[in-house]
């Protein structure tokens, strides 16, 4: 076979199977992200999430009128169930005194996303410490380890065995009636969910074969935990703190609602809005409804992202 | 002396049982007692089913299980004894190539972090740069292209993560590499590719292994020492050449007639031993001699008395009472239900060889064995053929 | 005539936004009464893929098929899914390779067999429960009464293994598909499974559609066998013709490839070089030459067809076909 040939019938191979390869490589969370991209369910729920940030930076500014002032007092007579709906003037209406419901709901989004967030970094921050001193206990703690963790997980089981709101509505009892007694409450909820979660996402990766590879080459325990363990271990974490931000809003708006939220006047917030609203739900359903609505989309946002992030980083759809 | 050698190794599991204190109730006796010898620059070879306690030796060698009883001496150190702190620096002397290869790898390191990690851990090298140096050169070494380094296990075919594995063994330079199923999950025509590299990597570089495998034909292949386990017990062990051209054991002769041969003419033609029933459970394993209840030529005396392991001969050892008498013939396989004996057909010269007259207990299905005509033979062969390769075999073990 | 013929049987996965997959890419074989045919191939291959488009188990979303199956007379692609579970476990059954996940693990042995025997054989009580004993007996189970009322996790695996085959033989079916069916097994027990699907087939004339990895299995077992690659039938043969002269450089590299028992140690093995991964598209060539030491020009010039280089009945998708038989494996 003559040389030219041979090459000839090389460069066409070549040509045939060129790929596109990279030479730095794709780690998973870069994997992730490309495929949260081309989510739909993903992208609608950072651009809800994406309005409602922005909502809460500048709502206090572009609202039309102050929180708290009652210009319209006079038009609305709640004993009598003479309310004032929407008109020109006042897009969502009044409220039962005389406050403007748009205005209160623009200055309220920055209340309901710092209730989320916190309390969801209360339970997260608090749970992960438990969760990785009890999941690396148990993975790697030998006989002792497991006692220890044995004693974490009765606590948490204890904490879990009660009741969300009964347990909410203690410690605010303690607390007393404001929005850092709401947020602490909810995020106290939390705690044990995220501890558990990541104890179970550590216990079963630490069964795995590359801990047992890291183990026979002779690494040190905690530096198993640490860059073998958990970063393989975080992913539902992740997806449980998107989805535990939604129920975090909602929880809040129920303790706001049981009157336990921030009595403030001039610091509305969503949840205590609708408590508020609920009262007159008979003569003016739609006092109720802006707030509720306001709660249901932006849970619905963190959701649909949560949902999308938990498919994004399942293990079993790479590909 | 030899680089590693066993001595009685037992690796028992206590069962638990409870609802508020776990109390236990049993054992289950993955390992026990266990004695082989590792000579340096050579492969050992150990063989068996699932749930023979292959994969448990392995990582008893290792002490990622801890051991019951006995000793595993490394060149004069026994592992099974030293104290934790030591032990982790001297794990760096023992290595180990797990079976499946992406499960093994860490899937949010890259390949130079996986590699660079073990040698950091021991001091291998004085910075990154020079740790990355030889990472190069095993990675050429091992076949995977120079810009493997920041690619990501998930990047790699499953040939490529397997000589990944084998690349994180060898950047520690370690005295002995324990390979569990190091090629089943792969596939056919990959297992070569590693078969292949593992052997010049030996030749080149003086490797010791320690292979452990289901695959009998793998195994064979690249063992100069064969040790053939049944629940827990070496049952059998020899060069690898003896072993295949005398399996002594029955176990081993069952073993190795059903392994499937890729060619028709020898598939028809050679002995089988078909064993019925199932593997008993480690848990409660039997009395005697552990294989008798599925043996064809059980006596009384196996049920009651366990044999040793005995040399038969040029370092050929056999646990069985009957070695002698059934090479000799003097035995004839009992069969009944539990068994089946189908000699091999004399007239095949390529075929394994007839293993002395033992009578089929099936005489029907012996007479309608074929014979090298075509269109009978493929109606009426009795072959038992498995697939062995990429059978989670070792994965089941681990529980 | 055949029982089974599949021309040109195409299965694309597609949707969610990812490129189309096409996982069998015109595959064609036949299947006749009483016999066996091996469908082997590594993974990719595509043969779990027929086997599954054969017995309409792929989901209806995001598959799209192509070509026939003709399973006497009917085409199993176009039947509707109500005819078609009328056809499944009557005229054809399937034994999958997992025999744990294939069994439902809270519903007894006997329910599970008695459902089948209820559904396309309209046996009830009694009736049902004595044919059931008297299936798990055919298969070899023992004590077949008391294992009807056992769970699966309580049998091992290669009586799973027996129990499902005796659940996809109740009704006599005419067409028996296989896939991987001892993969999951010991060896010793892979050996007894096998012997019984032989047997099977040699006493009720049905026949088996063998899908398997294991070339191993294929010579002790099949009368045809059918070489798929990238979703392509590359080599069809007699199982002695393809043993003794494999034409195509896969089926001759894969031969290559496996450690032998019987053959002499110290003996080199053949690998193919490269992965799966290595592959061009059918549309423009051999989907094989980048792993092949034999490729020429025009197998790089659009799809090989199927002709016989060697001998009649003997085909292979090759321009350059191993026709020596004395070459080594490369």
């Amino acid at each position: 076979m003559s040389i030219v040939t041979t090459a000839s019938k090389i460069d066409r191979l070549a040509q045939l199977t060129a790929r596109t390869e990279t030479a730095s490589g794709t780690s998973l969370w870069r994997e992730a992200m490309r495929r949260m991209r081309s989510s739909k369910m993903a992208i609608i729920g950072a651009v809800i999430i994406a309005g409602f940030v922005l909502l809460a930076i500048v709502g206090p500014w572009v609202a039309p009128y102050g929180p708290a002032e009652q210009t319209w007092r006079g038009e609305v007579f709640s004993n009598r169930g003479e309310f004032v709906g929407a008109r020109a003037e006042n897009w969502f209406g009044l409220d039962h005194l005389g406050r403007d419901m748009f205005s209160r709901m623009l200055v309220g989004a920055r209340q309901t996303l710092l209730v989320g967030v916190v309390s969801m970094l209360i339970g997260l921050l608090i749970g992960a410490v438990v969760g990785i001193v009890s999941g690396a206990a148990a993975t790697l703690g030998g006989k002792a380890g497991r006692r220890i963790d044995d004693a974490i997980m009765r606590v948490t089981d204890i904490l879990l065995a009660l009741p969300s709101l009964l347990l909410a509505v203690s410690v605010a009892a303690v607390l007393g009636q404001s929005l850092t007694t709401v947020m602490i409450a909810v995020g106290v909820v939390q705690i044990p969910v995220f501890a558990r979660l990541l104890r179970g996402s550590m216990l079963a990766q630490g069964n795995s074969d590359y801990v047992l590879a890291a183990r026979s080459l002779g690494i040190r325990k905690r530096r198993i935990v640490l860059t073998q363990i958990l970063p393989n271990s975080l992913s539902p974490v992740i997806v449980q703190a998107t989805l535990s931000l939604a129920t975090a809003i909602i929880e809040a708006a129920a303790l706001s609602y049981l009157g336990l939220g921030n009595p403030d006047p001039a610091v509305p917030e969503w949840g205590v809005m609708l408590s508020a609203a609920q009262r007159f739900f008979d003569n003016e359903p739609m006092m109720s409804m802006y707030p509720a609505v306001g709660i249901i989309i932006t849970a619905l946002g963190f959701t649909l992202l949560g949902e999308a992030m938990r498919e994004a980083l399942d293990p079993k759809l790479r590909g | 002396m030899s680089l590693l050698e066993l001595d009685g190794v037992k690796v028992h599991f206590p069962v638990k049982k409870g609802i508020l204190f776990d109390r236990t109730i049993g054992h289950v006796y993955a390992v026990d007692g266990i004695s082989l010898k590792v000579e340096a620059g050579q492969t050992y070879g150990l063989v068996g089913e699932s749930g023979c306690g292959k994969t448990t030796l392995g990582r008893a060698v290792l002490r990622l299980v801890d051991v019951t009883d006995g000793s595993v001496v490394l060149d004069g150190t026994d592992v099974a004894k030293l104290p934790e702190k030591e032990l982790r620096s001297f794990r760096r002397r023992l290595q180990m190539v797990f079976q499946d290869p992406l499960g093994s790898l860490n899937p949010r390191q890259n390949i130079e972090s996986i590699l660079s990690e073990g040698m950091a851990a021991h001091g291998i090298g004085a910075n990154q740069e020079e740790r990355r140096e030889k990472i190069r050169e095993i990675l050429a070494k091992v076949g995977l292209p120079a810009n493997s380094l920041s690619r990501y296990p998930h990047e790699f075919s499953g040939g490529q993560r397997q000589r990944i594995g084998i690349a994180r063994a060898l950047v520690l330079e370690p005295d002995l590499i324990i390979c569990d199923e190091p090629v089943s999950a792969l596939d056919v025509s990959i297992q070569a590719q590693v078969i292949n590299l593992l052997e010049e990597l030996q030749e080149s570089m003086g490797l010791t292994y320690l292979v452990i495998a289901h695959d009998l034909a793998v195994v064979r292949h690249i063992s100069d020492v064969i040790g053939v386990m049944y629940l827990g017990a070496l049952v059998e062990e020899a060069p690898s050449d003896a072993l295949y051209e005398e399996p002594l054991h029955p176990y081993t002769r069952a073993l190795m007639s059903a392994v499937p041969v890729p060619d028709p003419e020898v598939e028809e033609r050679r002995e089988r031993i078909l064993l019925t029933g199932d593997l008993p459970s480690p848990a409660n394993p039997p009395a005697g001699c552990r294989f008798h209840t599925r043996c064809p030529w059980a006596q009384p005396k196996c049920s009651q008395e366990r044999p040793e392991l005995t040399d038969a001969g040029g370092g050929h050892k056999v646990a069985c009472h009957f070695t002698r008498e059934i090479r000799a013939g003097e035995l004839a396989p009992a069969g009944g239900p539990d068994a089946v004996v189908i000699p091999a057909q004399p007239e095949a010269p390529e075929a394994e060889k007839a293993e002395g007259p033992e009578k089929a207990p099936k005489p029907e299905k012996a007479e309608e064995a074929p014979k090298a005509e075509e269109a009978s033979g493929e109606s009426s062969e009795d072959s038992p053929a498995d697939s062995s390769e990429g059978s989670p075999e070792g994965s089941s073990e681990k529980e | 005539m055949a029982l089974l013929t599949v021309d040109e049987l195409t299965v694309t996965f597609g949707g969610r936004g990812r490129k189309d997959v096409r996982a069998v890419n015109g595959v064609s074989f036949s299947v006749d009464q009483g016999q066996v045919v091996g469908l082997v191939g590594e993974s990719g291959c595509g043969k779990s893929v027929t086997s599954l488009a054969l017995m309409g188990l792929l989901p209806a979303k995001g598959v799209t098929l192509g070509g026939r199956a003709d399973l006497d007379g009917t085409d199993l692609l176009k039947l509707s899914p109500s005819k078609m579970r009328d056809l499944r476990g009557r005229d054809m059954a399937m034994i999958f390779q997992d025999p744990l996940s294939s069994l439902n693990p809270v519903v007894p042995i006997g329910v599970q067999v008695t459902e089948i025997l209820q559904r396309h054989r309209g046996l009830k009580g009694e009736a049902a429960r004595k044919e059931a004993a008297h299936l798990l007996d055919r298969v070899g189970i023992p004590d077949p009464a008391r294992r009807l009322k056992e769970y699966p996790h309580q049998l091992s695996g290669g009586m799973r293994q027996r129990a499902l085959i005796a659940m996809a033989v109740a009704c006599a079916p005419r067409l028996l598909i296989a896939d991987e069916p001892t993969t999951a097994l010991d060896v010793t027990i892979q050996a007894q499974i096998l012997e019984l699907l032989k047997e099977l087939v040699d006493q009720e004339g049905t026949a088996l559609l063998m899908i398997t990895h294991d070339l191993g299995v294929v010579a002790g077992l099949c009368d045809q066998v059918n070489v798929l690659y990238a979703g392509k039938v590359v080599e069809s043969a007699g199982r002695r013709e393809l043993f003794a002269h494999p034409t195509h450089p896969y089926t001759h590299g894969l031969l290559g490839s496996i450690p032998r028992l019987d053959a002499p140690r110290g003996e080199p093995l053949h690998p193919i070089r490269g992965s799966i991964n290595d592959q061009i598209a059918w549309a423009d060539g051999c989907a094989f030459a980048p792993r092949c030491d034999r490729y020429e020009m025009e197998c790089l010039t659009g799809t090989p067809e199927l002709t016989e280089p060697r001998a009649a009945g003997h085909r292979a998708r090759c321009a350059n076909p191993v026709l020596a038989t004395t070459e080594v494996p490369a």
